[in-house]
């Protein structure tokens, strides 16, 4: 289990150049499914017949791809201006390792040593049209060997343990794909459709055509969410914690999440004894968004191993939240039938 | 109608929460439609058999209403909050809202017994209070909804109510069904779900009924109050039919055969432009290979307040509309 995080985590896939991370999960998960296929945008989608008499058709999607850079122009002397693909904030850029391209070439986003800094300079944060990726290189021609126009650029952090937390990149939303790689190992009464979507930092695009193929009865979202955890001065509540276990969305920017389905959610936790908390409502999206709104509507909701520090270099995450994510998803898909929705 | 009107407008129904007010509707549409269902995202779609050699219209008008989410319940039993669609935060103050479970709770901002007038609060920093002494005895949870709490007004020529938005383009669906004498169409009366946190029921319903033709009802702003922002839209000038606003331009077909009946029949009507917001058109005009839609609008000020104001002769000048465009034929070219 942890392995397969490790390798998702570690494979780049930055919207729109997912191939690697879905050669990982075609691998990882090609002698536990009936059929697998790729479909037109990158999404794969893999099938297993379930056990049931009149099985339900179950959706259920993890986004493969990752926020990242993009190289859009190659300067005289050999930096590189590039552009953010997907949601990161221009603050944690600076001084940052990346690899770019398909060969991995490593980079540094620059960043002016304190010594240089003005005064007022300290307090203004550095945008990312003034920013470049140094790859040590002094020309133009030089970079050009290396680099073009249009090459992704990915977070170069390698994955590792610190316990039972866990620190990589990309949990947003490789922990999606890892719990989904670990619940198609079993069999369930629902006819499964295990989707890997690509494009969701850009909009759940993939969601929204492997949704309209799928046409499923039931759908649910895999996701690595935030986690705000830390002290706060103020008695507000975190968006979800570290450790708490599997974060159940009732409702978030993009979906109303089916109260049948946090039914069955909670009633499994409760049953199996397995720690659960609710996302708060209101923040953020994910491919349920999308999915839910498919051809006559999908009752669908979302799941989720809390994240600290997501679209970011490094985020960290809880082996045990992850553990128990696929706990609570295999108890619910076991119980899960037609009743449940009647 | 205006027992209707208060009917509707006073039940409990934020995105989301919509079962309360489908049932109601439900029961007012008894027997005046020939199919009723309730599709998987919730919306009441009924429908009623044209006579002839009509096209299928699509009507849609939305059960929700905007409200409030719980968040957070604190130690001291103070709940923290995320908006259900466009709440506008000042109105908070002051106001009440309602669980499911009859539930009732005021607003507050943080460190200050009066709102600063300079600034207006902010949704972060504001609170909901239920009256519970600690957060044991909060008789709600995380993930509970609440919506405005307010009694109809009947002012005479003009009504008050939380929720016109979009109660009274359901009260003008069901007036208008009941009215109805004969149509040649294929009528699909659409109550939709979740128009509030983006035009999510109209997406999905529309999808299910495919129609050649929609109009939805809902409300739209005026212009017609001390200093407002400009628009030639009133009170008590007629239903408004749409040429555009934020989601959508108006097809001409449907603008046109909107007015050109308003004016055979000598109903009151403006047309409206509206610079912001949109309806449930804006989704079923895309919806599969596209879909010729337009709206009748409700003027209505303040929206999204609980106290929002229509003209009842506008209301049932909607629903003579409504209806006369149902009994003709309609050229789809």
């Amino acid at each position: 289990m942890i392995l397969i995080l490790k390798e998702l985590s570690e494979a780049f896939g930055v919207s729109g150049n997912e191939g690697e991370v879905r050669e990982v999960i075609i691998e990882a998960v090609k002698d536990h499914v009936d059929e697998v296929r790729v479909d037109t945008l990158g999404n794969l989608i893999t099938f297993k017949r379930g056990t049931g008499d009149s099985p339900l058709k179950v959706m259920l999607a993890a986004h493969t791809d990752e926020v990242g850079l993009m190289i859009v122009h190659i300067e005289k002397n050999g930096l590189l201006r590039f552009y953010k693909v997907g949601g990161i904030d221009d603050r944690i850029l600076p001084s940052k390792v990346v690899r770019i391209g398909k060969d991995r070439i490593p980079g540094v986003i620059g960043a002016k040593p304190i010594h240089l800094l003005k005064q007022e300079e300290r307090k203004r944060v550095v945008k990312v049209e003034d920013m470049v990726i140094d790859i040590g290189v002094s020309s133009q021609e030089e970079a050009e060997k290396l680099v073009k126009r249009g090459d992704y650029a990915a977070f170069a952090t390698p994955f590792a343990e610190l316990g039972d937390v866990v620190k990589g990149k990309a949990f947003d939303d490789r922990a999606g794909c890892a719990v989904l790689v670990e619940l198609v190992k079993e069999r369930y009464p629902s006819d499964l459709y295990a989707v890997f979507t690509v494009q969701e930092e850009m909009g759940a695009r993939g969601a929204r055509v492997a949704a309209y193929a799928v046409a499923p009865d039931v759908a649910f979202a895999l996701e690595g969410t935030i986690a705000d955890d830390l002290p706060k001065k103020k008695d507000t509540s975190p968006t979800t914690q570290l450790g708490a276990g599997p974060a159940i969305t009732i409702m978030d920017r993009s979906v109303i999440a089916d109260k049948r389905l946090v039914k069955l959610l909670v009633e499994t936790a409760k049953e199996e004894g397995i720690p659960y908390q609710f996302k708060q409502p209101g923040v953020g999206g994910t491919d349920a968004g999308r999915i839910h709104l498919t051809r006559e509507g999908v009752p669908s909701t979302v799941v989720s191993v809390p994240c600290r520090y997501i679209h970011a270099p490094a985020c960290l995450l809880s082996l045990t939240d992850f553990e128990n994510t696929v706990r609570l998803m295999k108890g619910a898909l076991g119980k899960l039938t037609r009743e449940v929705l009647s | 109608m205006k027992e209707l009107i208060k009917t509707l407008t006073e039940i409990y129904g934020p995105s989301g929460h919509e079962e309360r007010i489908r049932e109601v509707i439900k029961g007012e549409i008894a027997g005046m439609a020939d199919e009723v269902r309730v599709d998987t995202l919730g919306n009441l779609i009924a429908l009623k058999h044209g006579g002839g050699d009509g096209v299928k219209v699509m009507l849609a008008a939305h059960m929700d209403e905007i409200g409030v989410i719980v968040t957070h319940v604190d130690e001291k039993g103070f709940l923290r909050f995320a908006p259900i669609g466009g709440v506008i935060p000042h109105t908070l103050l002051g106001a009440r809202v309602v669980f499911a479970n009859g539930v009732v709770g005021t607003f507050g901002i943080e460190g200050r017994p009066f709102p600063n007038r300079e600034k207006p609060p902010k949704i972060k920093e504001m609170y909901l209070d239920v009256g519970a002494a600690d957060k044991e005895s909060v008789p709600v949870q995380v993930g509970d909804a609440a919506g405005f709490q307010r009694e109809f007004a009947d002012l005479g020529g003009r009504l008050m109510a939380k929720a016109f938005d979009d109660r009274i383009g359901c009260a003008i669906l069901i007036q208008a069904l009941r009215e109805l004498e004969g149509t040649p169409h294929e009528v699909y009366a659409v109550f939709t779900v979740q128009e509030e946190v983006g035009v999510r029921g109209a997406i999905t319903s529309a999808y299910g009924v495919a129609p050649d033709l929609a109009i939805a009802v809902d409300i739209t702003a005026t212009g017609d109050t001390p200093e407002a922002h400009p628009m030639a839209v009133a009170l008590g000038k007629g239903p408004a039919i749409k040429v555009k606003d934020r989601g959508m331009l108006a097809h001409p077909l449907v603008k046109n055969l909107l007015v050109e009946t308003a004016k055979e029949l000598g109903i009151p009507y403006q047309l409206e432009v509206l610079e912001f917001g949109s309806t449930d058109a804006m989704a079923i005009q895309v919806s599969r290979a596209g879909v010729p839609a337009g709206v009748v609008s409700v003027p209505t000020r303040y929206a999204h307040t609980p106290s929002e104001m229509v003209d009842y002769e506008d209301v049932l000048n909607a629903v003579k509309l409504l209806k006369a465009v149902l009994a003709k034929p309609i050229k789809l070219e």
